[in-house]
C-alpha cells in the first residue's frame, strides 16, 4: 500500500545520483511540477531522463536540464528549450529521440513484463538504425526494447490513501503508463480522498502500482499555448 | 495571393476528403485549419494524441484548463461524447489503424510517398513527437503543405533529401496549387487550383507527374 508523504523536498530524497527516473506530463501538462522543482533545489546529479518534452526554460524538466542534472534525456519532442538546445550542441547532453507512441509503448512494455516488441513506427528512418527489423505481412517492422526507471514521478488529480489514482482530462498522458514502470513510483496529487470515496470503476492507475503520495504544495497551472474563441463566433 | 489565403485554400480542399463518422487527426499548423472547413452535414470526431477523442472548438477566454490541451500544447475543449485516455492508449488507436484520415505537414514528399517532416541536419532538432507513429499505420495520411519552399524549390521531390519521418505511407499530397495522388505507378495529378495550369503545376514540380485523364483545372 502506498505511503504519504509530508512534502515534496521528502519524496525526491527517494531520487539518487545517476538513477534513471520517469517524468510524466505532456510538455507542461500533466506535469509533477513540485516533485519535480523539489528535485532542482535538491541537486540530484548524473540522472537519465525519460519523458516525453524537455518542457521550456526554467519550468519543470527545463529547471533540471538548466542544472545540468541530467546526462542523458530519451523524448519525442524537445523544441521550446534553449538551455537543452545549447547543451545539446555542445556535447553535454545526450539526447535521443523516441517517436511518442513508441515512447509510450515502451514504459507501457517495461511495465507490463515485455522486453520488447516490434512496431511499424520508424521503420526505413534514422529511428530504425542499428535494431533489428522484420517483416510480418509484408510490412516492416523494428525491434524496441521495454523501458523501466529507478523512480517514476508523475501527476495525478486525485489519490485515496491507498494510491489508486484519477487523472484529469489530458492530463492524463504518460502518467499511467510511468506509474506501472518505476521500482518506486511517487505520486504527486491535488487531493488525497479516503478509501470507497474514488469510483472503483473510474480508478484510472490501481494503488499496486503506486508506492508515495505527495499532495501538491503550489500549482502554478502554466499553459504553454493559451487559445481561445471569441464569444460571437 | 497571400500565404494566408493559399494556406486556407488547403485546409479548405482537404476538407473535402473527410467523411461523415470519420475519426481524423489533424497535426500542427494547416492541417489545424481543416476544422474550420468541414462541410455542413459531415459530422468528424478529431483524435488528440495526447490522450483526447473528440476535441470540440478553443474555449472561451477565461474557460480554459491547462488540464486540457491538443497535441500542439493549445487550451482546446472536450465535445459531447469525449473521451480522454493515455499515450498508450492514444497511439495504440493511432497504430492499431483506427484513425480513418491523418492529415499532417511535410517539408518534404516523394513520388513514392516517402514522408519528411521532422529533421533539417545542422539546424534546430526539435523531434518527431508522434509524427513516426501517424504515417506509419494510417491507411489514409493526407499531406498538406505549400507546393515550394520560400526559394521556390519543389518541396514534391523524386525523392527525398531529408531524414525521413516515413516510407511510402502518404496517399495523397493537397498544396496550394494542386491535388496529387500518390499511386503504384508514380504521382498522379488530379486538380489544380484556381488560376493554375497543369503546365504551371508541372514546372514547380521536381517529381515525375501523370495528369489524370480527367484531371480538373481551376478545381479549388
Amino acid at each position: 500500500m502506498a505511503k504519504i508523504l509530508g512534502s515534496s523536498k521528502e519524496a525526491v530524497r527517494l531520487v539518487q545520483d545517476g538513477m534513471t527516473i520517469m517524468v510524466g506530463g505532456f510538455g507542461v501538462c500533466g506535469f509533477p511540477e513540485n516533485l519535480v522543482h523539489a528535485l532542482a533545489d535538491q541537486g540530484s546529479k548524473d540522472l537519465v531522463l525519460i519523458s516525453n518534452n524537455g518542457t521550456v526554460d526554467g519550468f519543470g524538466n527545463g529547471r533540471l536540464i538548466a542544472n545540468k542534472q541530467i546526462k542523458k534525456l530519451y523524448a519525442s519532442y524537445i523544441g521550446e528549450n534553449k538551455a537543452l538546445e545549447e547543451q545539446f550542441i555542445k556535447g553535454e547532453l545526450a539526447v535521443e529521440l523516441v517517436p511518442q507512441g513508441t515512447l509510450a509503448e515502451r514504459i507501457r512494455a517495461g511495465g507490463a513484463g515485455i522486453p520488447a516488441f516490434f512496431t511499424p513506427t520508424g521503420y526505413g528512418t534514422l529511428v530504425a538504425e542499428g535494431k533489428e527489423t522484420r517483416i510480418f505481412d509484408g510490412k516492416g517492422y523494428v525491434l524496441e526494447t521495454a523501458f523501466k526507471a529507478d523512480v517514476s514521478i508523475i501527476n495525478a488529480y486525485k489519490a485515496d490513501t491507498m494510491g489508486n489514482l484519477i487523472y484529469r482530462s489530458t492530463a492524463r498522458n504518460f502518467n499511467p503508463m510511468m506509474a506501472t514502470a518505476g521500482k518506486i513510483t511517487i505520486v504527486e496529487v491535488e487531493e488525497i480522498v479516503e478509501p470507497g470515496d474514488l469510483n472503483p470503476e473510474e480508478v484510472v492507475t490501481p494503488c499496486i502500482y503506486v508506492n508515495y503520495i505527495v499532495k501538491g504544495e503550489h500549482y502554478e497551472r502554466r499553459i504553454e499555448k493559451r487559445t481561445n474563441r471569441q464569444a460571437n463566433r | 495571393m497571400s500565404d494566408a489565403l493559399k494556406k486556407e485554400r488547403i485546409a479548405r480542399r482537404i476538407a473535402k476528403e473527410l467523411r461523415d463518422g470519420y475519426f481524423v487527426n489533424l497535426g500542427i499548423g494547416i492541417p489545424t485549419m481543416v476544422a474550420n472547413y468541414i462541410p455542413e452535414g459531415i459530422s468528424v470526431i478529431l483524435q488528440s494524441e495526447n490522450g483526447l477523442l473528440g476535441i470540440g472548438p478553443y474555449p472561451l477566454p477565461g474557460e480554459e484548463h491547462c488540464d486540457l490541451i491538443n497535441a500542439g500544447k493549445e487550451t482546446v475543449t472536450a465535445i459531447a461524447g469525449a473521451s480522454f485516455f493515455s499515450s498508450s492508449d492514444s497511439f495504440a488507436m493511432i497504430r492499431g489503424g483506427h484513425i480513418n484520415a491523418t492529415i499532417l505537414g511535410a517539408m518534404e514528399v516523394s513520388e513514392t510517398g516517402d514522408i519528411a517532416n521532422y529533421l533539417i541536419p545542422g539546424k534546430l532538432v526539435k523531434g518527431m513527437g508522434g509524427a513516426m507513429d501517424l504515417v506509419a499505420a494510417s491507411n489514409n495520411v493526407i499531406v498538406a503543405m505549400m507546393h515550394t519552399d520560400k526559394h521556390g524549390n519543389s518541396k514534391v521531390l523524386p525523392k527525398c533529401s531529408l531524414p525521413l519521418t516515413g516510407t511510402s505511407c502518404v496517399k495523397k499530397i493537397v498544396s496550394d496549387i494542386a491535388v496529387m495522388d500518390v499511386t503504384d505507378e508514380g504521382l498522379l495529378l488530379l486538380e489544380t487550383a484556381e488560376g493554375v495550369s497543369i503546365d504551371d503545376v508541372i514546372k514547380a514540380t521536381a517529381a515525375k507527374l501523370k495528369v489524370a485523364d480527367n484531371c480538373q483545372e481551376s478545381a479549388f
